[in-house]
């Protein structure tokens, strides 16, 4: 095995069902894992397992070949979370919820304007987060996203409530994303284009 | 890739931040700060009125009226101590973010503080004077509500990181903190009975100053073990 981010034998159990049983997978750089399934099939609770909020039946995710609970810190430094709550503050504006991920986390060296730009949130960066709309609020989720200068990238239904325009934009920056050498695992019922090689996961 | 050179912030920079965004957000709200501090306020001016205007009952029941009434307000506060966070995926992000997370509770619970426990010693004189306490007694009195409230933020937050997962889980987090919460109020309210009736307080207050060391060494552990286990 010498996958960058692998998984063996994953097996979930919530309450009396079992979500999946011996999951396996192996990812490596410029690669997508796309987990696919009908709502409820365990996307994303095997993305909080990932990420290591979830305890498994059984099972160990592995990241550079070594065991992702021995080393949870330098994992999550690795990576950066598109859940399905934005986590972002609404009564804190745009630049002032931003600057508390800055410090949490290793920030990429672009320019913010630059994304802001990019993201078309440039205008809304005095407005307290409340005040915005569910999409506008997922494009600061997504800049949250490309500030962050990790390898990983998990996206959890990362098209919901964005406009056509929208998801093209998180196709092309995960395209791009992955062309640098990132790493994205993204759970999605929608049709992806996306060049890059992709790992199917079915749930 | 091109950015792996670049620096993960300190710990330091993440607990500073999480202190900064807690207050700021505080600000923005002063609603849910004010509150348990005119409960406190209100309990010990309404007490006075009811049990009547005899200066030896009430220097006699005022340490403790304003303890019970300090607590009370504490653990009244405590329940929104992680609910805003649970509520928009925040602590999500808390629990997946490179800082360690007994530092990003214990960040969440010196914001708490410096919220509604540091206020709240600091308007205690005032209410003192309802009580006919003598000004050197005061000085005692914040000193101990000072110790006190630090240890009550800090076991509150276990509980609160216990019961953030359950709708309208203040009884229990009450119940559950009252057994850890009993020391303090008893020490703090008998230092300062003490420290009224002219004898030796001494030992109240480095006990409590003993409480508030260990709760601040142990508690964050025992907060970011519990919000893992309620966030599964």
């Amino acid at each position: 095995m010498t996958a960058k981010l692998s998984a063996n034998n994953l097996t979930l159990i919530r309450g009396e069902s079992c979500l999946f049983q011996g999951l396996e997978f192996a990812l490596n750089p410029g690669e997508l894992l796309l987990l696919e399934g009908q709502n409820g099939s365990g996307k994303t609770s095997l993305m909080r397992a990932i990420a290591g909020m979830l305890s498994l039946e059984s099972g160990e995710i592995f990241w550079n070949d070594m065991p992702v609970n021995g080393q949870r810190q330098e994992f999550h430094g690795s990576l950066v979370w598109l859940a399905h709550r934005t986590g972002l503050k609404g009564d804190l504006t745009l630049v002032e919820n931003l600057r508390f991920e800055g410090s949490l986390r290793r920030q990429a060296k672009t320019d913010p304007e630059v994304i802001y730009e990019r993201l078309g949130i440039t205008r809304l960066k005095r407005l307290a987060l409340r005040s915005l709309s569910a999409g506008q609020q997922r494009r600061v989720a997504l800049a949250r996203m490309l500030m962050a200068a990790v390898p990983l990238w998990l996206m959890d239904e990362p098209f919901t409530n964005l406009d056509r325009e929208g998801r093209q934009l998180v196709m092309d920056l995960t395209q791009e994303h992955l062309e640098r050498g990132g790493m994205c695992v993204m759970a999605a019922h929608q049709d992806i284009e996306i060049a890059s090689p992709i790992v199917r996961v079915r749930l | 890739m091109d950015s792996s050179n670049l620096q993960q912030p300190g710990i330091f920079a993440g607990l500073l931040a999480i202190i900064r965004r807690d207050l700021l957000l505080a600000w923005k709200r002063p609603g849910d700060v004010l509150n348990p501090l005119f409960f406190f306020a209100m309990v010990c001016t309404l007490f006075p009125l009811a049990v009547g205007p005899s200066a030896e009952q009430l220097t006699f029941s005022g340490p403790g009226v304003l303890w019970v009434a300090a607590l009370l307000s504490t653990l009244l506060s405590l329940n929104s101590l992680f609910m805003s966070d649970y509520e928009d995926g925040s602590l999500d992000q808390m629990l997946v973010s490179p800082q360690p997370l007994p530092v990003l509770a214990l960040g969440k619970t010196i914001a708490h503080w410096l919220i509604s426990g540091f206020p709240l010693v600091l308007i205690s004189p005032l209410l003192a004077m309802t009580y006919r306490m003598p000004s050197a007694v005061m000085g005692i009195l914040m000193l101990t509500l000072l110790l006190g409230t630090i240890s009550l933020s800090l076991l509150g937050s276990i509980g609160a990181a216990l019961t953030v997962g359950l709708h309208r889980g203040t009884a229990l987090l009450s119940l559950l903190i009252l057994p850890l919460a009993m020391p303090i109020l008893l020490l703090g309210a008998n230092t300062v009975s003490l420290a009224a009736a002219n004898d030796v307080y001494g030992t109240g207050i480095w006990a409590l100053g003993a409480y508030a060391i260990a709760s601040i060494s142990l508690a964050p552990y025992a907060t970011a073990a519990a919000l893992r286990i309620s966030n599964e």
